[in-house]
């Protein structure tokens, strides 16, 4: 928010400084009312006096009059001006929709119109301005990228919508900030903006389905996954696995993480999340597998095919 | 405590007053008290305790956060903490604290009065607030205490995603809460318009007494809209209603509506008792009368209503219509001007006094610049779009921690040691007393400032845990010595309090030559307060010293008495004229058999039996009759 990379963000950043400016002002005057009465603390004076109307004068000036005026400055600026820097886009003005659906606890994304669906990342090409839905699956949540937007959040029945901007290419983190269970504290994503021809080419690639495996280790991981309970709750595309209620794998070794931000996605934190996803992310949905070690490495070896 | 007595014929009025109010020694005289000091001290110790239980709660929290990736308490205790730990200091502590304590015991001495209007439904509410505390507890005690966070948010409180009885625990008990809440609120309504003092018309009502009014008004009107909510949670949760299901018509943003209806007005209720404590506390230290008198009068009247008005402003991330939220950013920005009024009264009298910085006067020091602070921070939030970025974060945790510890727990901590020798009859220890200031205002900026950063930098709130390398961990290690800085100056103030319960020199009646009635009772007070009813001529009747000689000459005289039982004069609303005189009841085990089946009720409820629950609400009608059998005779 502080650092920001679009110009929506440059309003809210903006709008910060101006009121954090002011606040110092606020709180200085404040001060230097108990510092006088400090300093004045050895004058004489008649214990229980003083007149009933002296001093009002200074409430009324500073009490009333002069924040009116501040606060209707405040308000003219922020709520009236700036406001529009946030409002949310018209339906299907964007040369680019993304969807992003929360779940407990991660972020299912697709991209309208096309095939491409993915999770807890989301790639845009950067300087374009992206409309981005957003709803929910099952409580709410609320999606929010510091650098690049204001939060919006993710309502049972009542889809929402914002913009989504990045100047620079860059990977921008962002995270779930509506309290949404157990697991609330893991629940991140990524935002990868890139130039418009490698975004191009990712969105290609996330809409093609699953490359075969190749070699017997991974193709016996792949009937393992399609035989135990991964495949009811994941999606491999190209695959008999269509289970919706965990995160789509057709592109894992693609992605960034793993658990939505818990970890990175390298070859021992996959083969450690599997083995036991409540390790680094306790009381997530996804079981813990017990399964011989031989079947449980063609597994992993299966899941690092999945480009 | 006696009673200064000048002649026989007063000390014989005296002692006849004693023998007709002094209630029964021992335990069974605190089960059976109606008197409003008594109650007021039960309700203090017990929402300390609770303060207590919610600060313990507090430092597993921070000591979780100290680093990234700790594993002090796995993720669904800490879960419970924080929802627990809100529960607790907003229901258990401050409020019970700042109306229950503090109004309870003060508001009929600074009003000239014997007791509250209805002693024996105080007792009630009493029971009623024990209980429910409790019972919000044992959900937490059981290891299923509620963990959907206090504003628990549906759907995810919902049966489907939080199937224990966390949430019952938590709705259930709230339910309980707040007809504790509503009968002392409906008490200090009754009490302040109709027992002051003969002549403490409306405009020379101490502004302590305001607040308390304002205070009990936004209870009354605002805590239906929780109850609603909550009956409707549970309905979904039991019954399969469907107030909150989106898929069979219900909305989830209903109940988000009615929770911040009256959610937000509670955060005046919670701030306006300290508000009066610090116009309590001021005119005595600064030795002059509250500038602007009358406006921050009408400051603490403003701020509870157009506090109704503003609580959209919490949902301004829902993505609701623009001109709604500009309609609620524009109040929001109204309810300032009250405030900013109160912050210029309470300065400029302290600027033009002669003010002694005592323990007290240093809270109340320390309660404008919190205030201050949290103040400013609340206002960035009438912005729209800076509050669509920030809500949520820690950025909002400190801007209410500011406000719900800094501003509203200050002036009570600063109460504490001003009305000390009032209550005890000793003088704290003031050396010990600054330094516990010191400690719990250093502590508390400790603690919360480094939060606004932290938020600024994306840390969102209800995170168990964190990953290094963002930027917050000197911060949030920071803000967790901060909270032990602040444990130890509350720690501190307790040591100081005991020490001189028994140490303390002697007070006598009004040590700091401060200005309200309260002030003009022995210390401790006894039983009826005052031997004749005081009469008022300003708004500030200890100053007017031949009113209080002519309360001596009264005495003597045997005029206002009212010595023929437990009796008290009623007054006029506006003007206190006198008006009739009102019969007290006396100690009474009713209250407590009365509250007993009630929480059977719930008790019941919570564990879905059905039929008990109506048993046992029958037996609650059945005490309530034998309550009103018994009404309380003439001595």
């Amino acid at each position: 928010m502080l650092r920001p990379e679009s110009p929506q963000e440059d309003r809210i950043s903006t709008l910060f400084w101006i009121m954090f400016g002011g606040c110092l002002v606020g709180l200085g005057v404040v001060a230097a009312f108990l510092l006088l009465g400090w300093l004045r603390r050895h004058r004489p004076g008649l214990p229980g006096g003083g007149g009933d109307n002296a001093g009002s004068g200074i409430v009324i000036v500073l009490g009333v009059a002069v924040p009116i005026v501040v606060l209707s400055a405040l308000f003219w600026y922020s709520d009236l001006h700036a406001l529009n820097a946030t409002a949310a886009p018209a339906a299907g003005s964007g040369q680019l929709q993304v969807e992003v659906t929360g779940h407990q606890w991660f972020w299912e994304v697709r991209y309208p119109g096309t095939e491409a669906v993915t999770a807890n990342e989301i790639h845009i090409p950067a300087g374009v301005g992206v409309e981005l839905i957003a709803k929910t699956a099952d409580v709410i949540h609320s999606f929010w990228v510091p650098r690049l937007a204001r939060k919006i959040d993710m309502i049972p029945g009542h889809p929402n919508r914002i913009e989504l901007y990045a100047r620079d290419p860059g990977i921008y983190r962002g995270r779930c900030s509506e309290f949404c269970g157990l697991q609330h504290a893991n629940m991140q994503l990524l935002v990868v903006a890139e130039s418009q021809q490698q975004f191009q080419r990712w969105l290609a690639d996330m809409g093609a389905p699953a490359a075969e495996p190749a070699g017997a280790h991974a193709n016996r991981g792949r009937g393992l996954f399609l035989e135990n309970a991964c495949a009811g709750c994941h999606t491999i595309r190209g695959t008999a696995a269509t289970g919706t209620l965990g995160p789509d794998l057709t592109h894992l070794g693609s992605r960034l993480t793993l658990g939505a931000g818990t970890l990175r996605n390298t070859t021992g934190d996959l083969a450690a999340w599997v083995l036991d996803p409540h390790q680094a992310k306790p009381g997530n949905r996804m079981p813990r597998l017990s399964l011989p070690k031989s079947d449980f490495n063609d597994l992993i070896a299966y899941l690092e095919t999945l480009r | 405590m006696a009673i200064e007595v000048y002649t026989p014929t007063a000390r014989r009025r005296v002692d006849r007053l004693d023998a007709i109010w002094t209630e029964r020694p021992g335990l069974l005289g605190w089960l059976t008290t109606v008197n409003h000091k008594r109650i007021g001290l039960l309700f203090f110790f017990t929402s300390l305790a609770f303060f207590a239980a919610g600060g313990v709660e507090a430092l597993l929290i921070r000591t979780q956060l100290a680093g990234p990736g700790l594993g002090v308490v796995s993720p669904s205790v800490f879960n419970q903490l924080f929802t627990v730990h809100g529960v607790t200091m907003i229901f258990l502590f401050v409020i019970p604290m700042g109306i229950g304590a503090f109004g309870n015991y003060l508001l009929p001495l600074m009003i000239g009065a014997r007791d509250l209007a209805f002693p024996r439904l105080n007792m009630l509410s009493y029971w009623f607030f024990l209980a429910s505390g409790c019972f919000i507890y044992a959900g937490l005690l059981m290891g299923d205490g509620p963990d959907q966070g206090w504003f628990s948010y549906v759907p995810l409180a919902d049966r489907e995603f939080s199937p224990g009885l966390g949430v019952d625990f938590y709705a259930l008990g709230l339910i309980f809460n707040s007809m504790s809440t509503t009968a002392t609120a409906t008490n200090l309504i009754v009490t302040t318009f109709k027992a002051r003092a003969p002549g403490m018309s409306l405009n020379r009502m101490p502004l302590f007494c305001y607040a308390q009014l304002a205070v009990s008004f936004v209870l009354v009107f605002a805590l239906p809209a929780l109850t609603v909510d909550l009956v409707f949670l549970e309905l979904d949760r039991r019954l399969g209603f469907q107030f909150f299901e989106p898929a069979n018509g219900g909305s989830t943003l209903l109940w988000q509506h009615l929770f911040w209806i009256f959610g937000h007005p509670e955060v005046y209720a919670i701030i306006l008792p300290a508000m009066g404590i610090a116009t309590s506390i001021i005119p005595a230290f600064a030795q002059r009368k509250m500038i602007a008198f009358p406006l921050v009068a009408l400051a603490e009247l403003l701020v509870g209503f157009i506090g109704f008005g503003v609580w959209a402003h919490h949902m301004f991330a829902v993505g609701m219509p623009t001109v709604t939220a500009i309609f609620f950013a524009g109040a929001t920005l109204m309810v300032v001007i009250p405030s900013t009024i109160q912050i210029f009264a309470w300065t400029t009298t302290v600027a033009m006094g002669t003010p002694v910085f005592a323990t007290p006067l240093l809270f109340i020091g320390g309660f404008i610049a919190l205030f201050v602070t949290g103040g400013l921070s609340g206002i960035m939030f009438a912005a729209i779009p800076f509050d669509q970025a920030v809500t949520d974060t820690y950025f909002v945790v400190a801007h209410f921690h500011f406000i719900i510890f800094g501003a509203a727990v200050f002036p009570l901590l600063g109460g504490m040691y001003f009305w000390f020798p009032k209550v005890t009859g000793r003088m704290y220890n003031e050396p010990l007393g600054k330094a516990s200031f010191w400690l719990a205002f250093l502590g508390t900026w400790l603690t919360f400032f480094p939060m606004h950063i932290v938020g600024l930098l994306g840390m969102t709130r209800r995170v168990y845990t964190y990953q290094p390398g963002l930027g917050w961990d000197a911060y949030n290690l920071a803000e967790t010595i901060g909270s032990y800085l602040l444990a130890a100056g509350l720690v501190l103030i307790a040591v100081n309090l005991c020490l001189s319960l028994v140490r303390g020199p002697i007070a006598g009646p009004n040590p700091w030559h401060a200005p309200t009635l309260d002030w003009a009772t022995p210390s401790p007070p006894p039983e009826f307060n005052f031997p004749v009813i005081p009469r008022v001529r300003s708004a500030y009747p200890m100053w007017d010293a031949d009113d209080r000689l002519d309360d001596r000459r009264r005495l003597e005289d045997g005029e206002l008495l009212f010595d023929a039982g437990h009796q008290m004069p009623a007054t006029t609303v506006r003007d206190a004229d006198l008006d009739e005189i009102l019969k007290l009841p006396t100690e009474s085990a009713s209250p407590l058999l009365v509250a007993l089946p009630v929480t059977l009720v719930f008790v019941m409820l919570l564990t879905s039996h059905y039929i008990g629950a109506g048993l046992c609400g029958a037996l609650a009608l059945v005490a309530l009759a034998g309550w009103h059998s018994r009404e309380p005779q003439a001595a």
